[in-house]
């Protein structure tokens, strides 16, 4: 029997994990998908919001200012691309000056420094925001992240650190034991003593499986633009306009790759699984956009997609035992700011529950840092030339929108955290993450794969299984070289 | 800092006429930088027939018209590096590129040409609605696939878009064994060469549904279908003409867009056609810097790439010989309206060494219309097409005795003939 089976892999998941690692125990990490931070955790606006939306004296505050807080150490840990650009909540309507001092007194509470800025100041932050724009509320603190990175990052340090991790499971089925739980999946049988169920958008679903919920979880989705990169200085900052109930409104952003991101709207669903898009909401989104900064080039859209939060009908994240269940923690509903608050729930959790079910023995050998990606942009000349004289592969280039090499994807496959599909190694070096999608790199990735596992290429899976994306051989094909 | 004269990026079928074009002028000291491990570029994965009539009067397949070209290139012991990316480069005309070999290296070219070719829309530029499973690929992609790799993406299929690749892979893939269920269109004429509509669709009894698009795509992981509606005049679905097809394949055929990237990086003035707005002598902004190929604007057949191509060899060698510090009373062209654009965008009446060739493509079906490249008052020439349709690029050379005023625009018109 594990000490602790964490159920998602997300990064709320990851969090855990890596805290949970700093100590002498046994610990399964089980997602539904075929790699880490697979759903909500890759299809959201990767910011790490100041916190001075959040009700003070909610969780989410409380977790929002610490977690920030946390971000530059862990991304110095995990060598996570992490940079504080600043947020701007604008408006261009004279009467909204006090919804922004709301917000500038609730920040206050929750311990975040901001600023009412006037329109002069604001014009020349932002240029390129529109001209009737009156004030702004800048909160300094807020940053933008690589949310890849970040989960992947996170579940390698946890692995290194002796966690494992299993995908492709879907928990169908769990049960109370003498002394734990018993978790079926569609693939297998585990017994933890503790279970954390991080399950995002159905963590309801699966705490009810144990015993009758007080929460319910009903997803709202939220749909993107992404830009190519055209001009990283076009804006500076995230540009949020005053929220609503709603939520935070359709945001303008930089994003740590300078590939500008619009959206979300904001729509409850039913279909848990529904991550489309559709030509009105984006027609609202982009409308949306150019209000606020009326010369966004939305002919250097590469890419839209859709993310969903995991929105619980108690108005706060859920992070308690289930009833009755001291061993099984739910950390549910964690919409926004869910990554901005991740590493401060991992050590919440750790704290206030598990400290007190399990004796946490501290390992001494822990390591808080990831083998050091290699980053070329950070490389000199000479640096990159030793490196390629060491491996050859790292001087051939596969993605030329991106510029990832042979190298960087063979690194990320020899990690204790690779990817298993086309789309993972996307998430983990970028590599068809440009302008052309992977119209050029996806053959080259495709064969990497092969190789790397020593499958077929008709057996290479696009993201899930059985998402092939060669169908068959043909007469004497398949065979080329 | 290692030195070379001409520096082409892309040994595809416009880099490696240029390469040619330069040499037999004169010049010897000539790189190509190949991204892909052969040379020929695009040209390897066509295996169909029908490159080469204008070039070579003879009707060959992609590799056998970029064997040619090859050949050429070998014959005159041209250097070139296969397996090399350029990386970036600098006003300076200082490139950078990778290879495994050699690693990072930095070369200072007199010149650079650019011939890096085109990359086609995708998902994702168009906003394509719906789910994003498994199964929509670009055509161009499934081609390589097919041709190169040996695999077919997909067995029962839908195709939107009727850009040329689209068409001669609805009839590879019906030969392949795959069931292509149809081809949709978003304008109400085809934006395929006519001859690759007749061969490649009519012959196969695959219809073409003119007037339609992707409304929704269908699969949480992997396809299982798409919805086609009809569109009207903007473009907007028209509710109640939905059409459901259940298939594992959706290829795009949706356009071409200019690999420009490099230049686009430099910050080089780009025209409608997303590649660098240059003179008659494929010179962009930055002198020394030619662009040339389906970089520049996207062409219809290979023959024109390869003729740009050594226009560009032929200029960027005489760039070598005879260097120009500053680029100056350029004037400009001026497409007018009935034309999305024209290449050059600019003509440099100081260094005008032979015929102009303007290129232009209309911006919706016409019939019996002239063209008129004009300064003021005076034609400098007139030119008279039964039929001219946007996927039909529309050439016309003015003679190198023409005189042009150096003061006034061009001014590039289409009308009816009276």
């Amino acid at each position: 029997m594990h000490d602790i089976v964490i159920l998602g892999a997300g990064v709320i998941g990851a969090f855990i994990a890596r805290e949970l690692s700093r100590f002498q125990l046994d610990i399964l990490v089980l997602d539904q998908e075929n790699d880490v931070g697979n759903f909500t955790s890759m299809a959201n606006s990767a910011l790490i919001h100041s916190g001075y939306d959040p009700e003070p004296g909610t969780l989410k505050a409380l977790l929002n200012v610490r977690g920030n807080a946390m971000y530059d150490t862990v991304c110095d840990e995990l060598d996570v691309t992490f940079r504080r650009i600043g947020s701007l909540t604008v408006t261009t309507k004279e009467e909204e000056l006090s919804v922004l001092k709301q917000l500038q007194e609730r920040g206050r509470r929750n311990g975040v420094e901001t600023f009412i800025i006037s329109a002069e100041e604001i014009r020349q932050k932002e240029p390129q925001l529109a001209h009737d724009v009156k004030y702004a509320l800048y909160a300094p603190s807020a940053g933008i992240i690589d949310p890849f990175e970040l989960v992947v990052n996170c579940m390698e340090n946890a692995i290194d650190n002796g966690v494992k991790l299993s995908l492709n499971e879907k928990v169908t089925a769990i049960k109370p034991i003498d002394g734990g739980y018993q978790v079926t999946t569609s693939k297998d049988v585990h017994h933890g003593k503790i279970i954390i169920n991080a399950t995002g958008v159905n963590a309801d679903l699966v705490s009810e499986m144990v015993a009758p919920n007080k929460f319910s979880i009903k997803p709202r989705k939220g749909s993107y633009f992404v830009f190519d990169h055209f001009d990283n200085n076009f804006l500076k900052h995230i540009i949020f306009p005053v929220p609503d109930e709603r939520g935070k409104g359709i945001v303008v952003t930089s994003s740590y790759s300078y590939n500008y991101l619009v959206g979300p709207n904001s729509n409850y669903i039913d279909d848990r699984e529904d991550l489309g898009t559709d030509r009105d909401t984006m027609e609202f989104i982009k409308q949306s956009a150019l209000r606020l900064v009326p010369k966004l080039p939305f002919d250097k859209v590469i890419r839209t997609f859709s993310g969903l939060r995991a929105t619980p009908n108690t108005g706060d994240f859920i992070i308690e035992p289930l009833t009755d269940h001291p061993c099984f923690i739910n950390v549910a509903g964690i919409e926004s700011p869910g990554l901005a608050s991740a590493p401060a729930i991992g050590v919440y959790v750790v704290n206030q529950y598990v400290s007190k079910l399990i004796e946490l023995r501290p390992k001494v050998d822990f390591n808080p840092r990831i083998r050091p990606l290699y980053r070329f942009s950070h490389m000199s000349e000479k640096a990159i030339n030793d490196l390629i004289k060491k491996d050859k592969r790292f001087g051939h280039l596969v993605c030329r929108c991106e510029m990832v090499s042979e190298g960087h994807i063979i690194d990320a496959l020899s990690r204790s955290c690779p990817p298993h599909s086309i789309k993972a190694v996307k998430k983990r070096t970028r590599a068809g993450f440009g302008r052309c999608q992977g119209g050029f790199c996806q053959p080259l990735v495709l064969k990497i794969l092969a190789d790397h596992y020593g499958v077929n290429e008709q057996d290479v899976l696009y993201d899930a299984e059985s998402t092939f994306i060669l169908a068959e051989a043909t007469k004497g094909g398949g065979a080329h070289e | 800092m290692n030195k070379v004269d001409i520096l082409i990026i892309g040994g595809g079928s416009a880099g490696l006429a240029a390469a040619v074009s330069a040499y037999d002028a004169g010049l010897r000291d000539i790189l190509i930088l190949e991204k892909d491990r052969f040379l020929g570029g695009i040209l390897n994965q066509c295996i169909h027939p029908g490159f080469g009539l204008t070039e070579f009067r003879e009707q060959l397949t992609g590799p056998e018209y970029a064997e040619r070209f090859i050949n050429e290139v070998e014959r005159r012991h041209i250097r070139y590096e296969l397996d090399t990316m350029v990386m970036a480069m600098t006003p300076d005309k200082e490139v950078t590129y990778s290879n495994a070999q050699q690693g990072l290296v930095t070369v200072k070219a007199t010149t650079v040409i650019l011939a890096t070719g085109c990359y086609e829309r995708n998902a994702g530029s168009i906003a394509l609605p719906g789910d994003r499973p498994s199964g929509v690929i670009t055509a161009g992609l499934a081609q390589r696939y097919l041709n190169i790799d040996g695999y077919l993406v997909g067995k029962s299929v839908f195709i939107l878009g009727s850009g040329d690749i689209g068409l001669i892979m609805a009839r590879r893939m019906t030969l392949e064994g795959a069931k292509v269920l149809g081809v949709a269109e978003i304008m109400p004429y085809s934006n395929g060469l006519n001859r690759n509509i007749v061969q490649c669709l009519v012959d196969y009894d695959i219809p073409l549904y003119l007037s339609h698009t992707v409304t929704r795509i269908i699969g949480k992981r992997k396809l299982e279908k798409i919805i086609i509606s009809q569109v009207d005049e903007k473009f907007a679905p028209i509710p109640g003409t939905e059409r459901e097809f259940e298939v594992d394949t959706l290829l795009l055929s949706i356009g071409l867009i200019p690999s420009n990237e490099l230049l686009d990086k430099l910050g080089v003035p780009t025209d409608k056609t997303k590649g660098a707005i240059v003179d008659q002598n494929l010179q962009t902004n930055i002198p020394g810097v030619f662009s040339c190929g389906n970089v520049l604007h996207v062409h219809d057949l290979v023959d024109f790439v390869s003729a740009e191509g050594k226009i560009a060899g032929k200029m960027a060698a005489k760039f070598v010989t005879n260097p120009i510090k500053t680029l100056e009373n350029q004037i400009k062209v001026l497409p007018q309206e009935g034309i999305s654009y024209v290449v050059p965008q600019r003509v440099d009446p100081n260094r005008i060494y032979g015929p102009i060739e303007f290129k232009f493509r209309v911006n919706k079906p016409r019939n019996n219309v002239f063209f008129v490249i004009s300064q003021g008052e005076t034609i400098l020439k007139r030119a008279f097409h039964q039929v001219a349709i946007p996927s039909e690029m529309i050439n016309v050379v003015l003679p190198a005795t023409t005189v042009i005023d150096p003061n006034m625009p061009i001014i590039v018109t289409v009308k009816e003939r009276q």
